[in-house]
């Protein structure tokens, strides 16, 4: 990584849910910083908050104390405007489900977020086939997203990701609902694009696959951030893994 | 600079306001519901049908009382002693506008429940939409938007079967005597004011749902549903 500015910084963030008359704290207070261009994953069992903080990175959520910075900009002092202008151009989403629009077809449902930016229609269907191509979803236009598969339906989700060139893609589980294969074939061209065009790629995931394609990862635990691994690190724990 | 103070990610060199980069025009707001109409056909014929029944009822009352007027207006001793025959009151009797106010009533409940239905059914879509950008507006748009086009196509119909149902049967009771003291004007009021009242239902109906789709949050679209 040549540019290692910081796009994503989190301070002191923690979260408090109320469950029936209990308190639950599903983060005690996470700091972290993700710099831009590299491919991040979250790893941490169900119940660890690795969701909470993944959504409070996402925007989706706001944390009970603490900060969260995206480009140095404090998310919680936007509105309403501004937070779908964020959410429009700054990042993609992608999920587990795949949440594609059902009524629309694959190029139509790429062409939405940048329908929302403005962008004029012809631009958008030019930029949206681009996009299918690039995904390797060559001639399936024109398909609704029931006529498509899973493997293919991430795909088609991917490319509506990176409609409006966003800083940073959010991806939650994006090999959860697919099998071995087609899951691996999504984190290989997840971590092709983010190398090929900058992008900063933040997975939540409990797919071990997931470690080869990540720069770092971050492990979660209670709340709390276990340890953060480079890669170089990594390898051997994937090892260790294995063997336990 | 005052115009542009919305910075945080503003871009100093961009021309517009961050306000207007975020948008939905027109003519994809009707593309986008009239998609979903169609794709969720059978459930928009229910809820269409329901407003075809309502607003028929009142058609028809309203209609059938442009002709009894009609005729007690004619003046003619044969066709008045049928008509007191039959209870007839100026003025339409109490009992009729109620049973009418109670059909309208019951009808637009059943549009709440079922346009609450669809905002539960497309929370994933919603809530997507919204990561993607949309704001509340945009969302409260496609629902107001579905909406009146089913209030359009449901009055029209509806409005067009209570007519001709009222008119039927005032000409089996009266003859032709029936259309022949029928004012125009008066049938011509009472449609559209049948048309006006459904449309106007079907909007009210739509209100609170759609209002809850357009605050739902964005995450969602996270939720996972086994």
């Amino acid at each position: 990584m040549p540019d290692t500015h910081t796009i994503v910084r989190v301070t002191g963030v923690t979260k408090n849910f109320k469950l029936g008359s209990t308190n639950v704290q599903a983060l005690k207070g996470v700091d972290l910083e993700i710099y831009a261009g590299e491919y991040l994953s979250i790893m941490g069992p169900s119940g660890s908050g690795k969701s909470t903080l993944f959504n409070m990175i996402g925007g989706l959520d706001k944390p009970t104390e603490g900060k969260v910075f995206i480009d140095e900009v404090d998310i919680a002092q936007l509105d309403a405007f501004e937070l779908a202008w964020l959410r429009n151009r700054k990042i993609g989403y992608i999920f587990q489900t795949f949440n594609l629009i059902q009524v629309m077809t694959a190029l139509e449902n790429i062409t939405l977020p940048m329908i929302f930016a403005g962008v004029h229609n012809d631009a958008a269907v030019k930029k949206g086939i681009e996009l299918l191509d690039l995904v390797g979803l060559h001639k399936r236009y024109n398909h609704k997203p029931q006529e498509l598969s899973g493997g293919q339906q991430q795909r088609v989700a991917i490319a509506r990701s990176l409609a409006n060139d966003p800083a940073i893609i959010l991806a939650d589980e994006p090999t959860g609902n697919l099998d071995l294969s087609t899951g691996e074939e999504i984190i290989k061209l997840m971590s092709a694009l983010s190398k090929e065009r900058g992008v900063t790629i933040i997975t939540a995931t409990h797919d071990y696959k997931m470690l080869n394609a990540s720069d770092r990862v971050v492990w979660i635990e209670d709340g709390l951030v276990k340890k953060v691994e480079n890669r170089d690190q990594l390898n051997i724990d994937v090892g260790c893994i294995r063997m336990a | 600079m005052a115009q542009k103070k919305r910075i945080p990610f503003q871009d100093p060199d961009s021309e517009t306001d961050i306000v207007a980069q975020v948008v939905l025009p027109f003519d994809k707001s009707l593309e986008i519901s009239i998609k979903s109409i169609k794709s969720r056909f059978l459930r928009n014929m229910v809820t269409v049908t329901s407003l075809i029944l309502a607003v028929s009822f009142l058609a028809y009352i309203l209609i059938g009382s442009d002709i009894t007027n009609g005729i007690y207006g004619s003046g003619q001793p044969d066709l008045m002693k049928m008509l007191e025959k039959s209870g007839y009151q100026v003025g339409g009797s109490a009992k009729e506008r109620w049973i009418v106010i109670l059909s309208l009533l019951v009808c637009t409940v059943g549009i709440i429940n079922a346009q609450l239905m669809a905002v539960t059914e497309r929370f994933r879509e919603i809530g997507t939409m919204k990561c993607l950008g949309a704001l509340d507006s945009f969302v409260l748009r496609l629902f107001v938007l579905e909406a009146s086009m089913q209030g359009v196509v449901g009055s029209l119909l509806g409005a067009l079967a209570g007519g001709v149902i009222a008119i039927l049967l005032g000409m089996l009771r009266f003859g032709f005597d029936a259309i022949k003291f029928l004012p125009l004007s008066d049938i011509g009021i009472s449609v559209l004011y049948s048309i006006g009242v459904g449309f106007g239902l079907s909007l009210v109906g739509v209100f609170y749902p759609a209002l809850i789709a357009a605050k739902m949050r964005p995450i969602e679209a996270m939720r996972v549903e086994e």
